[in-house]
């Protein structure tokens, strides 16, 4: 046989050193956090990729964690402490050093925990440092205090966590590997991509059905088996419907719901009376079912019960109780939710519907996935195997960014419950520390008497209200937090209403405020509702020349379009330079198969004058003397900023940030004294800790007996009781009871109804308000924004890389639509709703929903921001929705405006938008509208170069040596 | 395709070069022209100039015209290398043809054969170069050697025509020639015209993508243009295409033509005058030809960016 | 020497992109672009990278279609990259030998120090897989990370192109197609995997695999039209208690 030729004239040097050295960090160029090798040469970021052996992304890299170079040479960075000299948002600075910086943001800070600790509104954007800086609020003793949660996620979390004690994304996960049918509502695309991407890969590779609810046909939808161009916001009907066709046709699992649900619990019938809707309870307050064997209500939480599911039984007192489970079954066996009757308002077809539910019953009874792993339940009763219904669903932000979310979020678990799919094999699993109760502890700290001059708070500012009397509340109904969360606007705030912030802070409703410390969080552009009012509400003063919000602090990391409204900027470092926690105390990075935590480390020194903004906000705590950050005799208890506290701080005795290699040599998990080395094993455990669980454990988490005894022993419950998943939510009929005037913490009068109609303990799906507030024939179309895969909201128009690929944004039409109007490709278009206009660029499309116009999210950029040419087309050709979305609802006939957003938990209802479309006319120039004033760079932000050759001096380097 | 400038120049600069050339160098070989001097100089002087000034612009734009040199290496597989390897070794008998013409006043017939069996083999040569290059079926077509030949030999003889009439050796076969020239080669580009209007060619968005079709692009790989929507994407509107193809005719044929027939009715540097407002007018239309000639090439790979058949 | 190798090896390494799950991500693009800058074509320029028409150098490339019309259409995401063809003209037209294609395994790669910056070959390529940077004045193209897939500076696991080893979706696989029993022939085999613009003679290696058919019509999963309720006495509340009462 020949050899084949070689072409030996041609050298390859195909073995060049990639690294002198690589460095395991944490990716954090979306909230993934993707475990990542960082190959460092010559002392530059030579490559970067997935760590293979990491929980989350098992070695993939996704777009934008492959663009990490690009971030860290990014010309946007900040580089050193400046003070405003200008005027409010006319970007004029001046560098200051760092002990000056923090000293004035000291004297300013310690005049108000002096005088009223309200004062400070501290809020966080896309921070993964939670744990510290929920913690420091409360040692500082403000309530005023939030993440981003509000305007992105919480009615996930929220629904999710009152329902099943659990949620979507960082708290549970598909059973990729076993499911049979998986549904994926809404966008998801930048929430925990990688393991999606994975997951999906997986399960299509298996044979699986992949369907996807989304009015748009891009990224995870474009390779679903069948794609659903649901119009917008009905989602929550059209899982009722399909409750409705299981129910009728009893695909539900009776087995299930008896054993692991409140479906047998009984709910007192008693109109008018105090506790019509609560649950029956025995004198210890457990629930009660009604026991069929004895023929008498029993404690429901036994496990010898034999409960009856429905009926209308009488108790000892003489009142009625019915079963949560005929309650249920009756309101969705009505009529109303037959897909006959919700076809048109969901824009799917009624045999779709049917045969959607046909599937999911077919998958869920016919398919059952049986492991043969024995396992003990939480009565100490051994099963042979563990039995599931592989269904499973995953649902983020296009669910959540409705005024219904709460609600639809709620009846996806229902609907998952019924099919006895959670924590099943091939089901929707848990991921340690959750289950949890639901709702777990603790309640949000700031109730009256709790908030005071010099001192802290006795808990954590967020939490989880199970009834009136958890609400932050003044004697008289009025809202104690400055963005009304946990008020009778949004009850079950759990995530704060960072949204409304600078609305009633220059409102001064319910109360001005001195101080607003904000940490990246692009407030004054893409992450604000009304961009352009917000604008002017960060630049308005009172008459005697004062601004309206008196001070504002930020911190970032980048030249953000929030920078130039903030009087003094304290720049944060880059997540390559810096020490972090992906906290179990926080978001953690737990997987269904194990616990885990997570470090970054600094794999790179800065070369500016930055410090990472958890330092930054030890050393002011240590400054104010708060107590938590300082010892007895007034010095500084972390010394050593972040990564001190890190290793030293105990949330409770034994419990740190971080779980692996505690005590004594690092010999314990979970809990254990502080061990000064742990960092280093983290370091030499490529920055990861995973705790993986026992086979037994795996499954059935909410009940499995191994499992709780060993969430307990770890710290993520109190105790290794069940949590039984609340189809009936029993919180929710409480603050309604308030607001039919029961109990001692009632809603003021003009928020009754709305409390009442909205507080209803099981799903119900209701319009979005914005479809209740425009007239279709002014404003026929939804607008929505999707989240492209390879843009984490506005940090990736700074990176070199990533905005090449989404350099501009368009506005995506329905091919039909379009053609109603004239409107053909490229032409412009004026985009108009209730609240504004933007001028936007068309593109055509055929897999949108038919009233349905969209785009990418946050890609337009103010021209001047994040250190890009004046004329880049993220200004002038990119645009935003913000502009069109109105931060209130319209006045309400008593003269009040609510937030644009959900009446239980104040999530930002983004997606709510309804808009009509106009062609530009032909004089009308090609650039986006609205157009901002450039914004001036600060001083010290590094040149653009006009031509980048990343890697030169690597060429040829491996053969050199 | 882009009709970069350079590229144009080039083959319309060297086309007529090279055509003037084979015509000198035949027409000596046949006897028809005078070794003098003077008229050896500026006929075979602007022949070279030609097609040196079409070759030096060529390398314009090249990213490392410093190793130009290189390009002969690889003539066993590249047209682009043959071409140039004959551009060269064109020069050797036409330099010797020149030498022997201006400086001993002996015009070498064999010389001239040898230049102009050069000149076609270097002009061929630059035909093959489109007419090789499969992803764009405007010149993967058979025409486009001929039409690249018809073109020098027609600004060839046309400009022949006018320096022989300035210098007083006119002969109206020259002109005749140049006619019969003007309308061959006219009719090769209409039929190329015709060929490349009906032919719809095998690539489209379906074939590129294997996707079943109607296939449409919803977004591109990038937001901003790149290199290779910049080097193929262009495209010509066919209003105005059409209108440029016009002017072609008109300025490159109809009005040479006219110009030629009317010098046949005068005589001496008078005639030679009017043929050089007509090799004037030919050269103008073969650029314009030439630029229509890239403009008009679709290459397949605008299949990926939104085209829909190449 | 740009006439192809006389007696090539029956070694044809390519890559298998299975277009029935590729979602568009990019990071394939990002990733070979992050390995690339640093490696044998370095660097891979930026034009204007903070300003109006950025032009950078990328490897790879992923666009978007639609293909079909109405509710039958659908969205592909389409990575394409160099498809290391069998007959690549783009090299044999280089007059200079700086492209060439290796005998030993069928890459198609461009010496650099020899490129006179002509653009031909982009020319000669129906596919876009050729990149001319413009700051270097040389072409650049995909080599199949020919600088990863056989150093031994990394492990073993890690010796494949960096797009196949970021690909959250494992829709890039990398092989010798010239070898019918490799795991990516297999997977041609078995799923249809075919070549871009076969009319244009190049004998890509790179395959393609389709789109699977959607499952929208009743009986795709095994799952009847719709579910037929109860047919109880009581209805549905009544089957509930036939059910307990088993």
């Amino acid at each position: 046989m020949p050899q084949p030729e070689r072409t030996l004239d041609r050298h390859v040097e195909t073995s060049p050193q990639v690294a002198d050295e690589v460095k395991y960090t944490t990716c954090y160029m979306c909230a993934c956090r993707c475990g990542i090798k960082v190959h460092m040469l010559d002392g530059q970021i030579r490559y970067i990729e997935g760590n293979r052996d990491h929980p989350i992304n098992r070695g993939v890299l996704c777009a934008k964690g492959s663009a990490g170079i690009m971030q860290q040479n990014s010309p946007a960075k900040l580089s050193k402490p400046l003070r405003r000299v200008g005027e409010r948002g006319a970007g004029e600075f001046e560098e200051i050093e760092w002990d000056e910086a923090l000293d004035v943001a000291a004297g300013w800070l310690r005049n108000i925990r002096e005088t009223d600790p309200r004062k400070l509104a501290f809020f966080t954007g896309r921070d993964q440092s939670q744990a510290l800086t929920g913690w420091w609020a409360s040692q500082f003793g403000t309530p005023n205090y939030a993440a981003h949660g509000g305007f992105c996620s919480v009615n996930m979390a929220a629904g999710g966590i009152y329902t099943i004690g659990g949620s979507f994304w960082e708290f549970g996960e598909p059973d990729w590997e076993h499911t049979r049918y998986f549904m994926m509502f809404g966008v998801a695309e930048d929430h925990d991509s990688n393991p999606i991407k994975i997951g999906l890969g997986t399960l299509k590779r298996r044979g699986a059905k992949f369907v996807s609810i989304n009015p748009v046909k891009t990224g995870y939808s474009a390779i679903a088996d069948e794609w659903l161009g649901i119009n917008p916001g009905s989602d929550g009907l059209f899982a009722l419907s399909l409750v409705h066709e299981l129910l009728k046709a009893g695909k539900v699992d009776l087995e299930y719901l008896v054993r692991y649900t409140n479906a047998p619990w009984l709910v007192l019938r008693d109109p008018g009376g105090a506790e019509d809707g609560l649950f029956a309870r025995d004198g210890d307050g457990n629930p009660l079912c009604w026991d069929r064997t004895a023929e008498a209500p029993r404690n429901a939480l036994e496990a010898d019960v034999t409960p009856a599911l429905k009926g209308e039984f009488t108790l000892a007192d003489g009142r009625t109780a019915i079963p949560v489970f005929q309650l249920l079954a009756e309101r969705y066996l009505d009529g109303r939710y037959d897909p006959d009757e919700v076809a048109e308002r969901t824009g799917i077809p009624a045999a779709t519907i049917r045969r959607i539910a046909a599937e999911l019953a077919h998958a869920a009874f016919s398919e059952e996935v049986v492991l043969e792993v024995p396992w003990t339940d939480w009565a100490g009763r051994r099963h042979e195997r563990m039995i599931g219904r592989p269904v499973a669903m995953h649902a983020m932000r296009g669910i959540s960014a409705h005024s219904n979310g709460f609600h639809t979020c709620r009846a996806l678990h229902l609907l998952q419950v019924l099919l006895g799919s959670i924590d099943v094999p091939g089901g929707f699993r848990y991921k340690p520390p959750f289950p949890r109760p639901a709702p777990p502890g603790p309640k949000p700290a700031g109730r009256v008497g709790e908030v005071g001059p010099n001192k802290p708070m006795p808990g954590p500012p967020l939490g989880f209200t199970q009834g009136p009397e958890d609400l932050l509340v003044e004697e008289d109904g009025s809202p104690i937090r400055i963005d009304k969360a946990f008020s009778w606007d949004a009850p079950m705030a759990a995530h704060g209403m960072m949204h409304s912030v600078i609305a009633n802070a220059w409102k001064g409703d319910p109360y001005p405020i001195d101080t607003l410390f904000m940490f990246m969080a692009n407030m004054s552009w893409n992450s604000a509702m009304n961009s352009a009012g917000t604008i002017d509400m960060l630049t308005d003063k009172h008459e005697d020349g004062s601004y309206k919000i008196p001070r504002i602090i930020y911190s970032d990391a980048y030249y953000s379009e929030m920078v130039a409204y903030a009087d003094l900027i304290l720049p944060d470092t880059t997540y390559l330079e810096r020490w972090d926690c992906i906290s179990l105390l926080d978001r953690p990075i737990c997987d269904a198969d194990g616990a885990a935590d997570s470090i970054r480390q600094p794999v790179i020194r800065p070369d500016r004058d930055v410090r990472p903004f958890q330092d930054v906000l030890i050393d002011l705590g240590a400054r104010l003397g708060l107590p938590g950050l300082t010892n007895e005799d007034g010095s500084a208890k972390y010394p050593g900023g972040y990564p001190d506290y890190l290793v030293n701080h105990e949330r409770k005795p034994g419990i740190g940030t971080l779980a692996g290699w505690r005590g004594d040599n690092g010999g314990s998990h979970g809990s254990g004294a502080p061990n000064p080395g742990q960092l280093d094993r983290y370091i030499e455990n490529q920055c990861f800790w995973r705790d993986e669980l026992a086979p037994n454990q795996r499954y059935f988490k909410h009940a499995n007996k191994d499992y709780l005894d060993y969430a307990a022993s770890m710290g993520f419950i109190d105790d290794a009781r069940p949590v039984v998943l609340q189809l009936y939510s029993e919180p929710l009929q409480k603050f309604r009871q308030a607001a039919r005037g029961h109990g001692p913490v009632q809603p003021p009068e003009i928020h009754r109804a709305r409390v009442e109609t909205y507080f209803d303990p099981l799903p119900i799906w209701y319009p979005p308000f914005e479809d209740l507030e425009t007239d279709d024939n002014d404003y026929p179309l939804h607008a929505i924004t999707q989240r492209p895969m390879a843009m984490y909201h506005s940090w990736g128009s700074q990176n070199a890389w990533l905005r090449q690929i989404h350099g501009a944004n368009r506005l995506y039409v329905p091919r039909a639509a379009a053609a109603r109007l004239d409107i053909g490709e490229e032409d412009w278009v004026w985009l108009i709703s209730r609240h504004g206009r933007i001028k936007a660029q068309v593109r055509l499309m055929e897999g949108v929903n038919g009233s349905t116009v969209w785009t990418w999210n946050a890609i337009g950029k103010r021209a001047g921001a994040w250190n890009l040419a004046g004329d880049a087309p993220e200004a002038k050709r990119g645009f935003l929705l913000n502009h069109l979305i109105d931060d209130l609802l319209p006045e309400r006939d008593n003269g009040y405006r609510y937030a644009n957003a959900d009446p239980v938990t104040g999530q930002a209802a983004w997606y709510d938008l309804r808009v009509r479309m106009e062609k530009a006319l032909p004089d009308e120039t090609a650039v986006s509208e609205p157009q901002f004033d450039a914004l001036p760079l600060p001083p010290g932000m590094a040149k653009r170069p006009s031509m980048l050759r990343y890697g030169a001096g690597f060429r040829n380097r491996g053969t050199k040596a | 395709m882009h009709p970069a400038f350079s590229v144009i120049f080039f083959t319309t600069a060297s086309g007529a070069g090279y055509g003037l050339l084979a015509w000198l160098g035949i027409f000596v070989a046949l006897g028809m022209l005078p070794a003098d001097r003077w008229f050896g100089l500026v006929g075979l002087g602007l022949a070279l100039a030609l097609i040196t000034v079409g070759l030096l612009s060529s390398t314009f734009h090249l990213g490392h015209p410093e190793r130009a040199w290189r390009a002969f290496s690889q003539w066993r597989s590249s047209w682009l290398s043959r071409e140039g390897v004959a551009a060269v070794a064109t020069y050797l008998p036409a330099g010797l043809f020149g030498i022997g013409w201006v400086f001993f006043e002996q015009a070498n017939g064999l010389l001239g054969l040898l230049s102009a069996v050069g000149a076609a083999v270097t002009v061929y040569c630059t035909g093959m170069i489109y007419a090789s290059l499969k992803p764009v079926r405007q010149w993967h077509n058979k025409s486009v050697v001929p039409v690249y030949l018809g073109f020098a030999a027609m600004t060839g003889v046309v400009w022949l025509t006018a320096l022989a009439g300035l210098f007083g050796f006119g002969n109206p076969l020259f002109a005749w020639l140049s006619l019969a020239a003007l309308a061959i080669t006219a009719a090769i580009k209409l039929g190329y015209w015709r060929s490349i209007d009906n032919d719809r060619g095998g690539s489209t968005a379906a074939t590129a993508t294997g996707l079943p079709g109607p296939v449409r692009l919803l977004d591109p790989p990038h937001t901003e243009e790149n290199y290779l929507m910049r080097e193929m994407g262009y495209r010509v509107a066919r209003k105005h295409a059409e209108k440029l193809r016009r002017i072609a005719l008109a300025v490159g044929f109809a009005a040479p033509a006219v110009l030629l027939l009317l010098s046949l009715l005068l005589e001496g540097r008078a005639a030679g005058g009017i043929a050089l407002v007509a090799a004037l007018a030919a050269t103008g239309g073969a650029l314009v030809e030439r630029w229509l000639f890239f403009a008009e090439a679709k290459h397949a790979v605008t299949l990926y960016y939104g085209a829909q058949s190449a | 020497m740009t006439s192809l190798p006389e007696s090539p090896g029956a070694k044809r390494l390519g890559l298998v992109i299975d277009l029935d799950i590729c979602v568009g991500c990019h990071a394939c693009a990002v990733n070979c672009k992050e390995w690339n800058t640093g490696g044998y074509p370095a660097p891979l320029t930026d034009e204007n990278p903070y300003g109006s028409g950025t032009s950078g150098v990328w490897l790879n490339r992923i666009h978007a279609y639609e293909s079909g019309e109405g509710a039958n259409s659908r969205t592909v995401h389409f990575p394409k990259s160099c498809l290391h063809c069998e007959t690549p003209a783009c090299v044999t037209v280089c007059p200079t030998g700086a492209s060439y294609k290796r005998a030993e395994d069928g890459i198609v790669l461009v010496d650099e120090d020899l490129c006179i910056g002509c653009k031909l070959c982009s020319w000669a390529c129906p596919y876009g897989a050729r990149e001319y940077d413009h700051d270097a004045g040389v072409m650049k193209k995909c080599t199949l990370c020919i600088d990863r897939i056989y150093n031994e500076n990394l492990e073993e696991v890690d010796r494949v192109p960096a797009c196949v080893a970021t690909c959250p979706v494992s829709a890039r696989h990398f092989g010798d197609l010239g070898d019918p029993d490799s795991d990516v022939s297999r997977m041609v085999a078995d799923r249809g995997g075919y070549d871009l613009m076969p009319e244009q003679g190049y004998q890509p290696t790179n395959k393609y695999l389709p789109p699977r058919p959607r499952r929208t019509e009743a009986g795709d999963t095994g799952a009847a039209a719709a579910l037929t309720p109860v047919a109880e006495a009581g209805g549905f509340l009544g089957w509930v208690d036939r059910m307990l009462s088993r």
